[in-house]
């Protein structure tokens, strides 16, 4: 039992009894914050996988950034006034078989394959300057198309959101 | 048994994928079950994330290159760009209908 082991089963636990708690909680505030707590233990993850800019990426955007936005879509549609919170589930049982079986055999398939997997890669100590450096260089297309969708989606997120003037 | 035990010791890359595996049917089930959109929502971004630990799970054991992570934070950007827009349009549902109920939403105007 070494350290890498007790840290991967610390978040390995996290991860997943958060995101059961947010698929199963009835109340979608506690869905929310749970939703904070898996996230937090995916950076968890990256940090494990030598992927330190990733995982700093993951806190700021998802954390800081999507659940931020999500919290605020809670709180914009539940009426307040009729503490209409809850949400509820349907199709409860075809949808624990569906997924249940995805599980089974996304696990199975896991297991059984043998990966060539080895731990022994040189990684290197920091990864943003290797990063950037492939971003401009190898992947700069889809980095020039990310920009413009990044662009696009601010522009019609605003224009969605506004509200408009009744006349 | 004794093999089990010390595979479960030795966390590897299967780990890691069995535990994004869980991750990932865990977000199915939310979009399957769920009738509210913003829980929709979160059950695409517990995807999204389970799809990112493979990436990057494969970038650290099997390739030792760097590539995994590029997608990945191409992923993450996207999944930025549909959390914006989506919850735009769940706003802009919410006001002309008073609802998000995604089982009675079946118009696009009213």
């Amino acid at each position: 039992m070494d350290l890498f082991t007790i840290i991967f089963y610390a978040f390995a636990f996290l991860a997943l009894g958060a995101g059961a708690v947010v698929v199963f909680s009835k109340n979608i505030v506690h869905a929310a914050f749970a939703l904070l707590f898996a996230f937090f233990a995916v950076a968890g993850f990256y940090v494990l996988l030598m992927a330190d800019f990733l995982a700093i990426t993951q806190l700021m955007i998802y954390v800081g950034g999507i659940l931020v936005l999500v919290i605020f879509g809670v709180m914009l549609t539940s009426n307040v006034i009729s503490v209409d919170m809850k949400t509820g589930t349907v199709q409860a049982m075809p949808a624990v078989l569906l997924s249940a079986a995805l599980a089974g055999m996304l696990v199975g398939m896991f297991w059984s394959t043998d990966w060539n997997a080895s731990s022994q890669h040189a990684m290197p100590e920091t990864t943003g300057k290797s990063l950037g450096t492939m971003l401009l260089t190898t992947y700069v297309l889809p980095f020039e198309i990310a920009s413009v969708v990044l662009l696009v989606a601010l522009v019609g997120a605003a224009m969605i959101a506004r509200r408009e003037k009744k006349e | 048994m004794q093999e089990f035990l010390n595979w479960l010791r030795t966390p590897g890359l299967t780990h890691f994928l069995i535990v994004s595996g869980m991750l990932f049917s865990f977000g199915v089930f939310a979009v399957l079950t769920r009738r509210n959109a913003i829980m929709v929502l979160m059950g695409i971004e517990l995807i999204l994330n389970a799809a990112n630990i493979n990436f990057i799970a494969f970038s650290r054991y099997s390739t030792g290159t760097l590539d995994g992570q590029v997608i990945a934070i191409f992923v993450i950007i996207l999944a930025a760009a549909e959390a914006a827009i989506a919850l735009a349009i769940v706003l802009n549902i919410y006001q002309n209908f008073n609802t998000v109920n995604v089982d009675e939403l079946n118009r696009l105007r009213d």
